[in-house]
């Protein structure tokens, strides 16, 4: 296996776009990601293209828009591990020796369609009758899991929120550029206990590309080629309750020990971390999961200011936090996390997600993400999980 | 309209681990064990995602007394059903999880604890256009257990 780089990068700004299709979406990502790398779509050598529901011949119908050149496509369908697991491919085509360089899509056009899993044939379907399947369920039980062993409160959970919706306004970027302060989102509307509506993320449409080549290569093509260290996928091994209580938790960190050895680095060494915040709640259980802090100790880590943007609580917001401090933690890791402002600002197309989460990373080690810039950032984790269940980890050096 | 074809249609559980009995007093939740590893599942099963193997399996009853595990308050809800509502894991005595609402307390995080016993009970959810009936379980806390 040789080295590979990503050298051309690019999100668009994720928000609602209902004039246009998801293709078109995704054209404008692959234009500005070759512009990036200073290429031409003939240079590329494969195509990679998650999309979650269009995942029959969406990189086919991404080619018809920007050029149909001939090369090999492959659509990539992994929940919302999507356009990671796509990009991992494309890691592998590159690392393998088969391509030299290859590009990843991530894209999705989800509309305004309400909460996931609550379609169904009202006679039979089981939704809300025998329990809830739909993800703010999931994760307002995942929640409270960490809850009943833990005695986390909801105002811990919401504190990943103030925090992402922070990082958010300086992201233009994000779908959502919106602070809000605990009592707001305290107050918003409750969806599933104890995650608010502002504990969500939103439904949206986006894109994100990637272009990979060996590390041999890189330089021909930037001078800030960025180091895949470690590319990781893992589904969920069984346990009890899986069948009922999807376990977000075990499959993260068999992903996170395996990508820390991979990368031969630890927790520690992380500058920074996009992981996946699709609520507010799995924010915390992300933090034990990838090692940030240990078990039990995710509500002290994000009231200690450790992963908010400059490493500390920011003033205006230090009241908030004061009452859930814990004054005897100290934390042992400095990775700032969601500095995106996460899935619950930046948006959560799909299957755009996986790739977005990883230009993010690229931004930051570049010294290219402005006002939220993690200040000299050399090492990131992108952290995506899908039900059920795909989790994949990502690790990118300068 | 129901009353017209109500009684034309069959009576059928929503989920294939319940099973109906005469009347709804002799409905409970069945299970599968695996004879070579011993995995108790919730529900029929054809094949062991543990180890492996096409079983097979013996076909268990399930008990219907249980504690929650875990729970949520749904405020917003799938159109057809009414929010809030509590949702929650029960794990069954003897073995076994389900996905359940609890019902017969008012959906509010102070009513709620983690251990809660908790007992089945079965009752029709809803109708089709042919006119069949759908039997679901539920669970409501066991009284002087809590």
């Amino acid at each position: 296996m040789r080295e590979v780089a990503i050298v051309g990068i690019s999100m668009i700004k994720f928000g609602r776009y209902a004039d246009r299709d998801f293709a078109q979406l995704s054209a404008q990502a692959v234009l500005e990601a070759l512009k990036d790398a200073g290429m031409e779509m003939k240079q590329i050598e494969a195509l990679y293209s998650g999309n979650l529901y269009q995942t029959s011949g969406s990189g086919q119908r991404i080619l018809q828009q920007v050029g149909q050149t001939g090369i090999p496509v492959v659509n990539v369908a992994n929940a919302c591990a999507t356009g990671s697991t796509a990009f991992r491919e494309a890691y592998f085509a590159v690392a393998s020796g088969a391509y030299d360089v290859v590009m990843a899509v991530g894209s999705e056009q989800m509309g305004k369609q309400g909460l996931l899993g609550s379609r169904g044939d009202p006679a039979t379907s089981l939704e809300g009758r025998v329990g809830s399947y739909m993800m703010p369920a999931v994760f307002g039980m995942a929640g409270m899991e960490h809850a009943r062993k833990y005695g986390t409160k909801q105002e811990h959970f919401a504190l990943a929120s103030v925090k992402n919706h922070w990082h958010s306004t300086m992201n233009p970027l994000a779908q959502y550029q919106k602070e809000s302060p605990l009592d707001e989102v305290l107050n918003s509307r409750m969806i599933a206990y104890p995650n608010t509506l502002l504990m969500c993320c939103p439904t949206g449409d986006g894109a994100a590309a990637a272009i990979l080549t060996s590390m041999d290569k890189a330089r021909q093509f930037t001078t800030q080629p960025i180091k895949v260290a470690a590319s990781v996928l893992t589904s969920d091994p069984f346990t009890d309750r899986d069948l009922t209580l999807p376990d977000i938790n075990t499959l993260t960190r068999n992903a996170a020990k395996l990508a820390y050895e991979q990368a031969g680095i630890g927790p520690e060494d992380l500058d920074q971390v996009e992981l996946h915040d699709c609520f507010a709640t799995a924010e915390l259980l992300h933090y034990e999961n990838l090692g940030l802090c240990g078990d039990g100790e995710a509500a002290a880590h994000v009231a200690s200011g450790a992963p908010w943007l400059g490493n500390k609580i920011p003033t205006k917001y230090e009241e908030d936090v004061a009452p859930y401090r814990d004054k005897s933690y100290q934390p042992k890791t400095k990775a700032v996390v969601n500095a995106s402002g996460g899935l619950l600002s930046k948006g959560h197309p799909l299957g755009a997600t996986g790739v977005a989460n990883i230009a993010e990373i690229v931004f930051h080690l570049r010294g290219q993400a402005g006002q939220r810039q993690v200040e000299g950032s050399k090492v990131g984790l992108a952290h995506v999980i899908g039900l059920c269940s795909a989790c994949t980890i990502h690790i990118l050096q300068k | 309209m129901a009353e017209a074809t109500a009684t034309q249609g069959e009576v059928r559980p929503l989920v294939p681990h319940l099973t109906l009995g005469e009347t709804r007093d002799q409905d409970y939740l069945n299970g599968s064990v695996c004879k070579k590893c011993g995995t108790k599942y919730v529900g029929p099963r054809l094949f062991c995602g543990v180890c492996s193997s096409d079983g097979p399996f013996e076909t268990v009853r399930l008990a219907n007394t249980g504690t929650v595990h875990v729970w949520t308050i749904i405020h917003q809800a799938t159109p057809y059903v009414q929010a809030p509502y509590i949702a929650a894991v029960v794990d069954l005595d003897g073995g076994g999880s389900v996905n359940t609402n609890i019902v017969g307390i008012e959906p509010k995080p102070e009513n709620m604890k983690f251990g809660m016993r908790v007992k089945m009970f079965t009752e029709k959810v809803s109708e089709d256009r042919e006119g069949n009936s759908y039997i679901a379980y539920r669970f409501t806390p066991i009284e002087g257990e809590n």
